[in-house]
């Protein structure tokens, strides 16, 4: 509702005269036709993208018997929440209680997060606010790395990983991630927009340089960090453990799903239940923090 | 007197140390430094030592048993010269990208520039819908359900409902329709960071150049477009661009998840599918390590490649 105060009435095809010649104010250029070919479009690209996550839905709450059915039917007709209770059965027989699949996502996605925030916020803060030599040269390395895909690391970083003693375990997971790239490259870019006057006023005040960037800068910058958390999150969140884990009681969500999807037809509807669950909670995050991160994203550029 | 003259002249050289000379400066940063450490100790060791290693090892021999042994150039001879699997995964890579690439870009633009356009409630829920799958990530497996080539596949039920065709398609399994299957689901999952990254450069262009624009003439909405509003997005069209070429390039869980690996005579199999056949099937890390480095060259390459490009939109 406050969103919608800060739009400014516009008035439509106002007639202005201006140097003898009649200029339409504000979108002379859009043609009725092409407003609404645009929203038929946009409309039915918007059901193609929904499509899926409608489906696992509707899988979900399918009975057995519907899933069997033929034709297939998109929506369930008797909704039943079974899928969800047969997904503890099924994984019950497995190496590893379902729910330690659960913690271990929920784990590996806090940590990773929460320890990318903090380091990745205050080297964003020292690149955006400080001067210093080599300055330049370390964001750009930064950028680079976002040039190319992680895979083209990952036999290095297994060998690295396998070198500390870390495979196998919840740190191969979330220490390389405490260094990915996007969310200190996002933060730096959103800081530089912020006033370099208020660090100084602190500064004359007598705090120093840990005070300036947490009571000052960070406050400042929530949907920096906002956005930093999500896009985190997501990766985290979705992340199958990879090479780097190979002990059942250490693999994730998205693992398991894979594995439940690969037990074939029979497993559909667990394997829907299971899918539906994963995707929720981000879609959710995002939903409660979607004009924060367009905000950060406005600062995202690359020049 | 000569003391205070000398006492001033070495703190001025001290000052002038301070400001000029790099040690001075370095030293002078400090704090900086100690605020950058534990991010870049973490990210030289992730992601700077593992570059280096890996064109170490592209020139080597490395199964992981033995130490490394130096061949020179073997392996990229062999690469292009005895792989016809790793050329046909070149192939596969470029058909994909080439399609996903431009094609999502473009796709992520447009929808971002439309959507830009409507009410601002509404545009909230229409970027949820397009952003969606993105930040779902593995939730796109449930295409494989849905192409599913059985009877219990949802889209061979409606194409044969429909009677487009009279019997089931083996959608990941055909060599026909595989590619055409994996590209689906990419559109579908990537329209990603490069989406919100349009959406927020829309937002933020000064809207008091359109203004001027009409004034000078514009007359339609392509004009708009080319003359004010690319020339004003180019930092995000750019950032948008660098995300497209690293998720298409990176693409190989897609094609696993879709039609199994390897897939079915390699109809789907990437260069980062190669790479993951080699590093974690055949533990052949030296060979490996010679797809990584071709594939990071190839990324910066391409990179740099649309950067030139983009100079270019709005003249």
């Amino acid at each position: 509702m406050a969103r919608k105060a800060k739009e400014p009435k516009i008035k439509e095809e106002k007639v202005t005269k201006i140097g003898g010649k009649f200029i339409r104010r504000r979108k002379p250029n859009r043609s009725v036709g092409g407003d609404v070919a645009i929203m038929a479009m946009l409309i039915g690209v918007g059901i193609f993208m929904l499509l899926p996550f409608v489906y696992a839905i509707s899988n979900s709450v399918k009975p057995m018997d519907e899933l069997f059915a033929f034709p297939p039917r998109f929506f369930a007709r008797n909704p039943t929440l079974d899928n969800f209770s047969d997904l503890f059965i099924i994984m019950s027989e497995s190496w590893v209680p379902f729910s330690r699949y659960i913690f271990n996502t929920v784990f590996i996605t806090a940590c990773g997060t929460i320890g990318h925030l903090f380091l990745a916020s205050m080297a964003a803060f020292a690149l955006a606010k400080h001067e210093f030599p080599g300055k330049n040269f370390l964001f750009t390395a930064v950028i680079w790395a976002l040039m190319f895909p992680a895979t083209v690391t990952y036999i290095p970083n297994y060998l690295i990983l396998s070198g500390l003693g870390w495979l196998d375990t919840y740190l191969a997971l979330v220490v390389p991630a405490f260094a990915s790239t996007m969310g200190l490259f996002l933060m730096k870019q959103f800081m530089e927009g912020l006033p370099t006057a208020l660090c100084e006023s602190a500064r004359i005040d007598g705090a120093n340089e840990f005070r300036v960037y947490w009571s000052i800068a960070m406050p400042n910058v929530k949907p920096a960090w906002l956005t930093l958390i999500i896009f985190s999150f997501q990766s985290l969140w979705n992340t199958t453990g990879g090479v780097y884990v190979f002990s059942e009681q250490f693999k994730t969500l998205p693992y398991a799903l894979n594995q439940i999807l690969a037990g074939g037809v029979a497993r559909q509807g667990a394997g829907s239940a299971v899918a539906v669950f994963i995707m929720i909670v981000p879609i959710v995050m995002f939903m409660l923090t979607e004009s924060n991160v367009v905000e950060t994203m406005a600062s995202s550029g690359i020049k | 007197m000569s003391t205070a003259v000398a006492t001033k002249k070495r703190r001025e050289l001290k000052d002038y140390e301070k400001k000029w000379t790099l040690w001075g400066r370095i030293k002078e940063s400090k704090a900086s430094y100690l605020f950058l450490m534990p991010y870049y100790i973490l990210f030289v060791m992730f992601t700077i030592v593992p570059v280096i290693i890996s064109v170490y090892y592209s020139f080597t021999y490395y199964n992981i048993l033995e130490a490394p042994q130096f061949i020179g150039w073997t392996n990229f001879l062999n690469l292009f010269l005895h792989d016809d699997v790793f050329i046909l995964a070149i192939q596969n890579t470029f058909i994909f990208a080439i399609i996903t690439g431009p094609l999502g870009y473009l796709a992520a633009f447009v929808f971002a520039w439309f959507i830009n356009e409507l009410p601002p409630k509404v545009r909230a829920i229409m970027i949820l819908v397009f952003y969606a799958p993105t930040i779902s990530g593995q939730v796109y497996m449930v295409w494989s359900i849905m192409f599913s080539g059985d009877s219990y596949g949802w889209i061979n039920g409606v194409l044969m409902n429909w009677g487009i065709i009279n019997k089931a398609v083996q959608w990941t399994t055909d060599t026909k329709t595989m590619m055409f299957v994996c590209i689906v689901v990419a559109l579908w999952s990537s329209l990603g960071a490069g989406f919100l990254s349009h959406v927020a450069g829309l937002q933020g262009i000064d809207k008091e150049l359109y203004e001027a624009g009409y004034v000078d003439g514009i007359s339609n909405r392509w004009q708009e477009l080319w003359y004010i509003t690319l020339p004003s997005m180019k930092p995000q069209l750019l950032f948008a661009a660098v995300m497209s070429i690293t998720s298409t390039f990176g693409a190989a869980d897609i094609m696993t998840a879709m039609c199994g690996f390897p897939s079915t005579d390699y109809a789907v199999h990437t260069i980062v599918n190669h790479l993951q056949d080699y590093g974690d099937v055949r533990f052949e890390m030296g060979y490996a390590s010679a797809i990584a480095v071709l594939l990071f060259g190839a990324c910066l390459g391409l990179n740099r490649l649309i950067q030139n490009l983009l100079q270019k939109v709005g003249t």
